[in-house]
């Protein structure tokens, strides 16, 4: 449902042109591009295989006529955007400054003339042209360093809206016209109301620029995240194209390319090892420190490093489909989602503007009915307060900027959050369900016993039978038992005839001999007397390991223990999940003797075996009916309909496949850790929210009754109109340094 | 003097309460063409309300001309769909709202507000 393209009609763009052979093709593509309606210049580079198009055109224009000229062009990718945007920002920051600093200079000299009276009084001509020349510097401030704000008031105003630049228009445009108008009429204002307001109109404009500068410098920081994972994109890839290795621009590698990586290099692009073998240093995207080893067949994944041997690669997944790409664009969606907490000061910041208005208007009635002499001066001070203290900015960036900081976090731990909700749900869970194969353990089962009986056959040659037997089979028990044989170089036993029965084992003949390798039950059936193996099964049961019982001619000859081991921090992981006061059970198919020995290894709360894998859905809701939050945390292919299920559903990935759409949240690390990481996270995010949304709510329902002079009939207390300024300013940078709190939050 | 400037005042209430709450603002725009231009500038989005019909692709081409970060995110919260969009360049955000209704999109912090109307396709 969503695409997105980026296009810029009136700057320079560079298509990818491929299928050009010659020198003759390059005239044919520029001619066929300067064709196109809007476009001033185009030119071809032959080596590049690109072609610079300047001028008033879509991309997709381009694109078509040089496709109707017999050539396939595509738009590579804005490689410049990140930087335009950060040049952008620095630009408004340093304007900012600049509009802070002549303000505020102005603003100071203004207030002192006014402090030490300076000028002579209003009565004289000199005093009225003095005072004129003031009221003219104000404006020019006004319009300087807050033109923006009247624009966009007016802009506001014409579309029935109204946001912050209104309140600091009409609380600043009111104190400069009152002013102004004492200036040019000092004889109809009464003596004692002749005050001026030009350094108050002034200094606000000042201190509202300085805290925008502030603010946007915190801003930048809560976007580093994101900043970082598009600095992992490298710029150039080394491809081998005609025998030769040459360096090209990261947007010219096409799929299929064989592409060269030498020691410390970043990979460019995702693909598979072709030659070669080396580490690779994925913690950038997984958070898992330790090297990983690549070797022929093996997935590489852009923007990792490759630590110190040389290895070829195809490119199998380029531009937007790597899956860097995937998880830059992931991480930008989660941070702008908004969780159910913030919804309330959506609604509220909806109605805030209006309201404030309307509150100045009141008090502005009520310090001209009910207030001492004079008035106005009273009733212009209260109301610009009002106006200039109110921060709807405070509770619209409460939510969002703790957003951006936790889902970039949460990132950073290789924790990718996929549903905005999911930030809030995560924090509150009750109790999280662990699949046990792949989740708990490695999922990959290795033989680990082989118990002969004495006698009937010998520990290698039990191996050799059961693996020449298990050799045609693609059950991943069999795949363990093969493994072994092959590690410990034992030849298999050629076999003649081979019939799996499922749900049991398998049947087969060799030479003379007819070999049962299977469960308990495949014995039974076949009148096995397993008397002596029947201690060896259970001990290798209570061991958590699953059982595989074996006959030849119709006699025991041994079993064979195959476990899938607990990942070595599985325990630990569960342990940090506990003390976060939620309850961990694990789900799996085992019987329950192997699963109660997981589940005693792991130090789970309780767990629940035999479970059909499409019956696994159906505990989740049962858990969720007797009001249990719960996590669901499985692999997030054969657990789907689970993870969907779930309040939160968690795809434990297998390093960086990010393709797993049933899941709320992606776990990079094939680590437990990240669900603890990704709750903790949850949690310290949404109390920064909370302190947040407080904060601005507090700040706004205490601060407009002061300013409105609620406390002046108990002591006095007026609330000068600059002082407001420098508040307002401030609460909203609070709440971006809040958030920027978060971090240095470890989990 | 007094009861003018009372008088003043509560027409000033009632004016902001009609202006900015009951009245309909004007400023929309339909599928002329199958893509629509939006200015996101001086704290509005220009049109602020969009008209589309559902089901049909849509091309929404914003242009932001204001540099501060308020005006960066556009978010259609109620069809999960987002964008940062760049400064002085056109942004396409292209796609197919399935569904019949209004649907407020916002800046990050709500202060930039539109309105995406997506109408039933009229039998014809």
């Amino acid at each position: 449902m969503k695409e997105k393209t980026e296009t810029d009609p009136k700057t320079t763009r560079r298509l990818h042109v491929l299928d050009m052979s010659c020198a003759g093709c390059v005239e044919t593509v520029e001619k066929t591009l300067r064709s196109v309606p809007g476009v001033s210049d185009a030119q071809v580079n032959f080596a590049e295989k690109t072609a610079t198009v300047t001028g008033d055109v879509s991309p997709d224009a381009l694109v078509k006529a040089v496709g109707k000229a017999g050539y396939t062009a595509s738009l590579l990718e804005d490689e410049g955007a990140e930087s335009d945007k950060e040049n952008a920002e620095l630009a408004h920051y340093g304007k900012l400054l600049r509009q802070t600093v002549v303000s505020g200079v102005i603003s100071v000299i203004i207030f002192a003339v006014s402090m030490f009276d300076m000028f002579p009084s209003l009565d004289s001509p000199a005093g009225r042209l003095s005072w004129g020349v003031i009221s003219l510097l104000t404006l020019f401030v006004l319009a300087y360093g807050g033109g923006r704000f009247f624009t966009g008031a007016l802009k506001s105003f014409r579309n029935h809206n109204a946001n912050m630049d209104t309140l600091i228009a009409v609380g600043t445009g009111v104190a400069w016209v009152y002013s102004t108008f004492v200036v040019l009429f000092p004889d109809s204002v009464a003596g004692i109301a002749r005050h001026f307001y030009f350094e108050t109109a002034a200094l606000i404009i000042a201190f509202i620029n300085l805290g925008s500068a502030l603010e946007m410098r915190a801003r930048g920081k809560t976007s580093q995240a994101i900043k970082r994972l598009i600095g992992l994109q490298p710029r150039t890839a080394r491809v081998v194209r005609e025998g030769q290795e040459v360096d090209i621009p990261i947007g010219l590698v096409v799929l299929g390319d064989i592409v060269r990586v030498r020691p410390g290099e970043k990979i460019p692009v995702d693909g598979g090892v072709t030659d070669g073998s080396s580490h690779v240093d994925e913690s950038m995207l997984t958070g898992e420190p330790i090297p990983v080893e690549k070797k022929k067949g093996d997935n590489v994944v852009g923007g990792t490093i490759n630590k110190t041997g040389s290895f070829l690669f195809r490119a199998g997944r380029i531009g937007k489909d790597t899956a860097l790409a995937r998880i830059i664009d992931m991480v930008r969606k989660a941070q702008n989602a908004k969780p159910e907490i913030g919804r309330l000061a959506d609604k509220v910041s909806g109605v805030f503007v209006p309201s404030v208005l309307i509150i100045a208007v009141i008090t502005m009635l009520a310090w001209f009915n009910f207030g001492p002499a004079p008035r106005i001066t009273y009733m212009l001070v209260t109301t610009m307060a009002v106006l200039i203290i109110a921060c709807p900015c405070a509770l619209g960036l409460a939510t969002p900027i703790s957003v951006m900081v936790g889902v970039g976090k949460a990132a950073e731990y290789g924790v990718l959050i996929r549903k905005g909700d999911a930030l809030q749900q995560a924090g509150q869970l009750t109790t999280i369900v662990l699949d046990k194969t792949g989740t708990i353990t490695e999922g990959k089962p290795v033989l680990t016993s082989v118990e002969p009986v004495p006698g009937v056959l010998g520990g290698d040659e039990l191996l050799a039978l059961a693996a020449g037997v298990e050799s045609g089979s693609e059950h991943p028990l069999a795949g363990a038992i093969v493994e072994a044989a092959k590690v410990k170089n034992i030849g298999l036993k050629p076999v003649e005839s081979f019939e799996a029965l499922s749900g049991y084992g398998v049947r087969a003949v060799y030479g003379v001999n007819t070999v049962l390798l299977g469960n308990r039950k495949l014995m039974d059936d076949n009148g096995i007397d397993t008397g002596s193996i029947n201690e060896a099964a259970e001990r290798l049961s209570k061991k958590g390991q699953t059982v595989v019982f074996a006959a030849l001619n119709g006699t025991a000859a041994g079993v064979l223990g195959i476990s899938d081991p607990v990942k070595p921090d599985s325990r630990e992981a569960v342990e940090r999940l506990r003390k976060q006061g939620i309850r961990v059970i694990m789900l799996t198919g085992d019987n329950r003797v192997t699963a109660q020995s997981v589940a005693e290894q792991v130090g789970v709360d309780d767990f629940i075996a035999e479970v059909l894998p499409e019956d696994k859905a159906r505990e989740i809701t049962r858990l969720r009916e007797r009001g249990e939050k719960v996590g669901m945390v499985g692999d997030g292919i054969n657990d789907a309909p689970a993870l969907a299920g779930a309040d939160v559903g968690f795809a434990i990935g297998t390093g960086t496949d990010v393709a797993i759409e049933s899941a709320d949240i992606t776990l990079m690390r094939g680590s437990l850790h990240g669900v603890a990481d990704a709750v903790s996270i949850s949690k310290a995010t949404l109390k920064n929210i909370k302190e947040n949304l407080l904060g601005a709510f507090a700040y706004n329902t205490l601060a407009i009754p002061v300013a409105a002079g609620i406390l002046f009939p108990f002591t006095g207390l007026l609330l000068n109109p600059v002082i407001a300024g420098a508040a307002m300013a401030l609460s909203s940078v609070t709440v971006v340094t809040n958030a920027n709190r978060l971090r240095w939050f470890k989990p | 003097m007094n009861i003018a400037v009372n008088i003043l005042g509560i027409v000033m209430a009632a004016f902001i309460v009609w202006w900015f709450w009951l009245s309909k603002t004007r400023s929309e725009a339909g599928t002329e063409g199958d893509v629509i231009s939006v200015l996101v500038d001086g704290g509005v989005y220009t049109p602020s309300v969009l008209r589309v019909p559902a089901g049909k692709p849509v091309t929404l081409r914003f242009l932001r001309k204001d540099p501060s970060p308020c005006a960066e995110k556009v978010i259609f919260s109620g069809l999960d769909i987002s964008a940062d969009l760049p400064v002085g360049k056109p942004y396409d955000l292209s796609f197919i709202p399935e569904k019949a209704g209004e649907y407020d999109f916002t800046c990050q912090m709500a202060m930039y507000r539109g309105r995406l109307i997506v109408e039933e396709k009229t039998k014809s």
